[in-house]
């Protein structure tokens, strides 16, 4: 396997310096874990809902802890405060690491003031996965959705967090839109700090 | 070295997840409630107080007679509270910044549940190294 062997070993996590981050992860092995983590909730699951609930668990917990690891790291620790803040953190700094560019774009909801939508063409957990007819709406980027849900939340914005395809026109495939919904408090504590 | 000092790292949830007595002051254990009673009562100013900035390390925050309160809180609103006495900022905030280091190591573990106790024994030792080194 690559990198065995070369890696200094330590006694205790708490001994191995913070990485910088730098290295890339083949994408055919994350590819083939992602698959076996989505087949292995399939197997616990008796309904869709359930089962995109148990993905965007996973993803929560990557987000709580790509928060702290990037806000150290990225940001000369610093935290976020504003609503405007911690979107464009996630929007370029986590999407950066997590997969290697920024998201395509951030928006705000036309319809509600606290809806705000992140989109990707082509979402990198969903390269690979085409979801058949009969799952309906079912869509494997509520992963990524919970990974938005784990940071926001951390940083103090609860927020319910969505995955759906948007289909495009004139192409095959439809882009995957993150749908994030901010609490009452999160709006009424942004209106405070003006 | 501080005389007295207590160090406590409180969960997002406003759970204590690790307690520590340091300073060279005798240990009583009447006292020891005592602080955790000060730091407690210290909370509620933080939670407001770290809205207002987005520095990590939000210097003393609050003080009871001679105690004084510095605090310190991660982006994932984990908040490092420590009791003293001296008042040299500067080696509290190395203390904090190496203590968040740590933190996060322990944080980054998947088997370690978020806001859960933090038990391991290494970053005891570690964090009651930095407390001489730096208080």
């Amino acid at each position: 396997m690559i990198g065995v062997g070369k890696a200094k070993q330590y006694a205790n996590v708490l001994d191995k310096p913070l990485g910088r981050g730098r290295q890339e992860v083949s994408l055919s092995a994350f590819a083939f874990l992602f698959s076996e983590v989505v087949q292995y909730n399939q197997t616990q699951v008796d309904n869709i809902a359930e089962l995109e609930r148990r993905l965007e668990d996973a993803g929560y917990a990557v987000g709580a802890r790509v928060l702290e690891l990037l806000c150290h790291r990225e940001k000369g620790n610093r935290r976020e405060t504003r609503l405007l803040g911690i979107l464009s953190f996630i929007h370029s700094t986590v999407w950066k690491v997590l997969f290697g560019k920024v998201a395509d774009s951030l928006e705000k909801g036309t319809e509600h003031e606290d809806e705000y939508m992140i989109s990707e063409k082509e979402l990198l957990v969903n390269r690979f996965i085409s979801v058949p007819k009969d799952m309906g709406a079912f869509n494997c980027g509520a992963f990524v959705a919970g990974i938005v849900r784990g940071v926001l939340d951390n940083a103090g914005f609860p927020a319910v967090v969505t995955a759906h395809f948007v289909p495009i026109e004139g192409q095959q495939r439809p882009r995957t839109t993150i749908l994030i919904k901010f609490a009452e408090e999160v709006i009424h504590r942004e209106a405070r700090l003006g | 070295m501080a005389s007295t000092a207590c160090f406590v790292i409180v969960s997002k949830n406003d759970i204590p997840i690790y307690e520590a007595e340091v300073g060279s002051a005798p240990k009583k254990e009447d006292l020891a409630y005592h602080h955790q009673f000060i730091l407690h009562a210290a909370l509620d100013v933080v939670q407001d107080l770290a809205w207002t900035t987005n520095a990590m390390f939000l210097r003393s925050v609050d003080r009871f007679n001679d105690l004084v309160v510095s605090v310190y809180v991660t982006a994932g609103h984990t908040r490092f509270m420590l009791l003293h006495d001296s008042r040299s900022e500067d080696g509290i905030k190395s203390f904090f910044q190496e203590v968040h280091e740590l933190y996060i190591k322990i944080f980054l573990n998947p088997l370690y549940l978020p806001g859960s106790r933090i038990a391991s024994s290494h970053f005891d030792t570690k964090v009651r190294a930095l407390a001489r080194k730096y208080l």
